[in-house]
């Protein structure tokens, strides 16, 4: 029997706000405990929340970004449970009228494209951190408590792991494009809980679900759902049931473990909160927050693809972050070859940067800069192997590739005199190598084209050394 | 002695300098040191915080003096007070001093008051006789053996034995109207968001309003003035602006349409309650005012309604006090789950215990629907039944209690009294509308409020009806046997 697979997912997304959702503290990462909190963090008596109104933009932001109908009437509710890193007793959230609803996004994969479905984007606070010593103690640190959050849930509309993986790779460009969150699941930025069921193909009704936590990388989320789907398989093969439970993906094993059993759902006791009154959201308000949200990375794909005649894979790949596309497109600005820059930034640029461990920020290579690379390699002034060297200064200082050459003497050498001269002497000195090429050793040219090369310190134009190579070998 | 003066007169003698603050202060804490012996309505009371804040206000200049500048005034110990103790009269709070200064207690130190002391309550504002509290009995000052009403009795009560002039209480249900009523005292509920509500410990959010408790209807406006108005800590707290209440104090009332539910007047209220009321009635009338029976329907459901809404904000808001940030702590719990049943058992009251499981099952699955929603679609029609009447009338006038104050450890199981209790009184808070209960007799010896109900955000016609009967009247002017000076 064979079983189609059926993957829904939550991402809590933390917004990148000066301050936290309900309270005046600052909401930043990396301060030392409990230093980033105020009274109403606390839930000291007598405080009450106030609305951070940059959460609410940054909400409505990337409801927008992610095709959703955004709220014109929203409120917060309060969702009561006990745990010590939820100081209220009680997580304001959003739950009959969340900020967005009814979105999508469109994800390309294995060679087909397919819209996945997200019923819901709602903002939230987030708890605080708890961490267990093993003397009986826990200690708790409130500095994240309050953080904004938006919760995405997409419908149960992922069928692969690959799915899964596709669509939070685009979530996470788009969520990035907006600049609402820095997105980055390292720093807890992005945070990804995925519900796993199986059905054989043709029943309507979905099975039992698990709910996998613990993912913390793209790839554990793949890796997880499809350790998590074959577990079910074989239990539904072998006629046992699914039971609805919690269950963690053992990065070590690449095996889901059981949490927790959910028995009956958790009673919430949902309220209205009534220390903050709904919000109405006008035609004015989603023009300015509409107003603000750059090109996505789909709609550039589809310029460079159209407009600038890249190939599709080097659009995708040149959108995947704000950063880079935002580089790309100055470049080209700056009077770049679009397909040259493409080429440098996916290839050299990228190469540079994994080596390095770094970011395209924090390096002194500026859109100009690569430009200025880019159009010495149009124009023949050097050839692609000088422009790795000039890169390479570029990378580490900064600067205008012109100047580098020029001052390096790295020009190309394209007249033809002086290189014929050179040629003469090359060959005068390797008889053997031409008589190997009359004999039809190809590789013969090679060896003589690198000679030419090396006497002229990689500043010879290479094809033009190619076409009078093979006059001057005619010639004797 | 400055005791046995008028806010007015005090403001004059200090304007001229011919006394300080700080003799006034010392004046007071000596008052009250004296009657609270008998009275019992301060849990705190900040003698050295009071004096070293009047010798500062000493050291203003003539152009820096607030609206009330030097008055004392006790504060109820719901209310936070940066620096000073604030219980809510439970045992959970205990020891809790609050890092931060509250709204309402900024700016009545801002119109340049003196804070004298903590006012003793129901625990967290839940009751009606102040025995709720955790800490000791406060008495009503017109009969040692009544309870002052409550939640804010001890507010009621300080007030009205003249320790202060002023006190600060809070209504979820008619806790500043019904103690001021029983201890013959002017309290007013403004309306929802007119006052920050940042500061006040919150019970029934919704609900819940700090307001002023006074001998006198202008007094009580002056100090509405100061502590209203749009607070950027309370998101619901209204940006309307605040009129000087006083300006509206002009005992001109002719023309005025006053309206009556029947029900006000009906079963369950007291005779000599319903005597003292109609004769008010025939006060505003002889002003020239214009009084017609009405019928509030919908309020008839304000009890059931009250006390689901009230107790399910109440389970919400109560979780917090959980043992571990602050609060009663059981220093010997085991682990997390004991620290919770334990802080929360030990920490809380039978009372609080018994409404926070209430609201607790209000919300929970299963009766969510038939309980807490239905009672937010009831709320919603008693509130359109003031607005009709509101269309007509200007003010809505009725008994503020069913009876006068009950005897200490009496508990009043008639269900008649006790039905017509809740139908005066919740129904404004459910609607979000002001009140005020002033003086209008006795019954019984004991002191019997009227209640002036009106429209959103009309305090000052709230004002200007109960001044212009107050001064028509006497009965503002006589004192409690406990509260003679002597």
């Amino acid at each position: 029997m064979n079983f189609e697979t059926i993957v829904g997912l939550e991402v809590h997304v933390e917004l990148k706000t000066d301050t936290k959702i309900f309270s005046p503290a600052p909401a930043h990462f990396g301060a030392a405990p409990n230093m980033n909190i105020h009274p109403t963090d606390l839930a000291y008596p007598g405080t009450l929340p106030t609305m951070n109104k940059q959460a609410i933009d940054f909400g409505m932001k990337a409801s927008m970004a992610l095709n959703c109908d955004v709220a014109r009437v929203m409120n917060f509710d309060r969702k009561h449970y006990f745990y010590p890193d939820n100081p209220k007793a009680y997580q304001v959230s959003q739950d009959d009228r969340p900020v967005g609803a009814n979105g999508w996004i469109e994800i390309e994969v294995d060679g087909y494209k397919k819209k996945i479905r997200i019923e819901r984007v709602h903002l939230e606070e987030d708890a605080g951190k708890l961490t267990h010593s093993d003397n009986g103690y826990s200690l708790v640190d409130l500095n994240r408590q309050g953080t904004p959050l938006i919760e995405i849930v997409t419908e149960a509309d992922i069928r692969t792991p690959n799915e899964a993986y596709a669509f939070l790779e685009k979530l996470k460009a788009i969520i990035q494009y907006t600049g609402v969150s820095d997105v980055r699941m390292e720093e807890g930025s992005l945070r990804c809980d995925a519900n796993i069921s199986l059905r054989p193909y043709g029943q309507d009704e979905f099975g039992t679900k698990t709910e996998l936590k613990n993912l913390n990388s793209f790839n554990f989320v793949r890796r997880g759902i499809a350790n998590e789907v074959e577990r079910q398989e074989k239990l539904l093969l072998s006629g046992e049931k699914i039971v609805q439970q919690t269950r963690r993906y053992d990065e070590a094993t690449g095996q889901t473990v059981l949490m927790r059993i959910k028995g009956s759902a958790n009673d919430y006791r949902f309220i209205n909160d009534p220390d903050l009154p709904e919000i109405v959201i006008d035609e004015d308000w989603i023009e300015r927050v509409r107003a603000e949200i750059p090109e996505l990375p789909d709609a550039r794909k589809n310029r460079y693809v159209s407009e600038l005649d890249l190939p599709a894979y080097d659009a995708h790949v040149l959108t995947l972050t704000k950063e880079m596309s935002d580089f790309f497109d100055e470049t080209v600005k700056a009077g770049a070859d679009a397909k040259l820059a493409s080429n440098w930034l996916m290839g050299g640029v990228s190469e540079y940067l994994n080596a390095e461990g770094k970011e395209l920020k924090e390096t002194p290579i500026t859109p100009a800069g690569l430009a200025s690379l880019v159009k010495l390699i149009s124009d023949g002034t050097i050839s692609s192997k000088i422009a790795k060297k000039v890169f390479k200064e570029l990378a580490e200082n900064g600067g205008d590739a012109a100047v580098i050459v020029k001052e390096k003497g790295l020009v190309q050498i394209s007249d033809e005199g002086t290189l014929r001269k050179v040629i003469s002497e090359i060959l005068d000195a390797n008889e053997q190598s031409i008589e190997d090429y009359k004999n039809g050793k190809d590789r013969a040219v090679g060896f003589l084209v690198g000679q030419v090369m090396k006497a002229t310190k990689g500043q010879a134009n290479p094809p033009l050394v190619n076409k009078l190579l093979l006059e001057e070998i005619s010639k004797r | 002695m400055v005791v046995n003066k008028t806010a007015s007169e005090l403001q004059s003698l200090l304007h001229s300098r011919e006394l300080s603050v700080k003799e006034l202060t010392e004046a007071t804490l000596q008052t009250i040191e004296e009657k609270d012996k008998t009275i019992q309505a301060f849990l705190t009371v900040t003698g050295p915080e009071a004096l070293a804040a009047a010798e500062q206000l000493d050291n203003l200049p003539d152009d820096k003096r607030g609206s009330l500048f030097g008055m004392p005034i006790g504060i109820k110990d719901n209310i936070i007070t940066k620096g000073i103790k604030t219980t809510c009269a439970s045992k959970m709070l205990e020891n809790f001093v609050p890092v931060y200064e509250g709204t309402a207690t900024e700016r009545v130190k801002d119109s340049g008051m003196v804070v004298v002391g903590k006012l003793n309550m129901d625990e967290f504002a839940m009751g009606s006789t102040t025995e709720h509290s955790a800490f000791q009995i406060t008495r009503n000052p017109w009969n040692l053996d009544r309870v002052p009403g409550g939640s804010s009795g001890g507010s009621a009560a300080a007030v009205a034995a003249g320790e202060v002039l002023f006190s600060l209480g809070s209504d979820t249900g008619g806790s500043v109207r019904q103690p001021a009523a029983f201890c013959g005292v002017v309290g007013m509920k403004p309306t929802y968001g007119r006052v920050s509500r940042s500061g006040l410990v919150a019970f029934g959010s919704s609900l819940d309003q700090i307001g002023p408790i006074t001998t006198t209807v202008e007094d009580n406006a002056m100090l509405l003035s100061a502590i209203a108005g749009a607070d950027y800590r309370d998101a619901s707290a209204s940006e309307k602006p605040v009129p000087d209440f006083r300006n509206s104090l002009t005992g001109d009332i002719k023309g005025l349409k006053i309206a009556v539910p029947a029900r006000y007047l009906g079963e369950g209220v007291d005779p000599e309650v319903r005597e003292a009321v109609k004769k008010a009635i025939g006060v505003l009338e002889s002003l020239g005012a214009h009084v017609d029976e009405v019928d509030l329907h919908y309020s008839r459901y304000a009890a059931p309604t009250y006390y689901v809404i009230s107790s399910a904000e109440a389970s919400s808001n109560l979780a917090r006090f959980d043992g571990i940030r602050y609060g009663y702590h059981p220093a010997d719990a085991k682990n997390l789950n004991e620290i919770y049943l334990r802080s929360r058992s030990e920490g809380f009251g039978e009372e609080v215990r018994k409404r926070v499981l209430y609201g607790t099952y209000a919300l929970s699955a299963g009766h969510h629907e038939d309980l807490y929603e239905r009672a937010q679609k009831v709320r919603t029609l008693i509130a359109q039944d003031f607005q009709n009447v509101f269309k007509e009338y200007d003010v809505i006038v009725g008994p503020t209690s069913a009876t006068n104050a009950y005897k200490l450890g009496e508990t009043i199981k008639d269900p008649l009294t006790l039905y017509a209790n809740d139908l005066l009184t919740t129904p404004v808070n459910l609607a979000g509308i002001p009140a005020i209960s002033v003086p209008c007799g006795f019954a019984d010896g004991l002191p019997v409020g009227l209640q002036i109900i009106g429209n959103h955000f009309e305090e000052a016609m709230l004002y200007k009806v109960a001044h212009a009967y107050e001064q028509a009247t006497e009965f503002h002017r006589q004192t409690p046997p406990a509260g003679k000076g002597n």
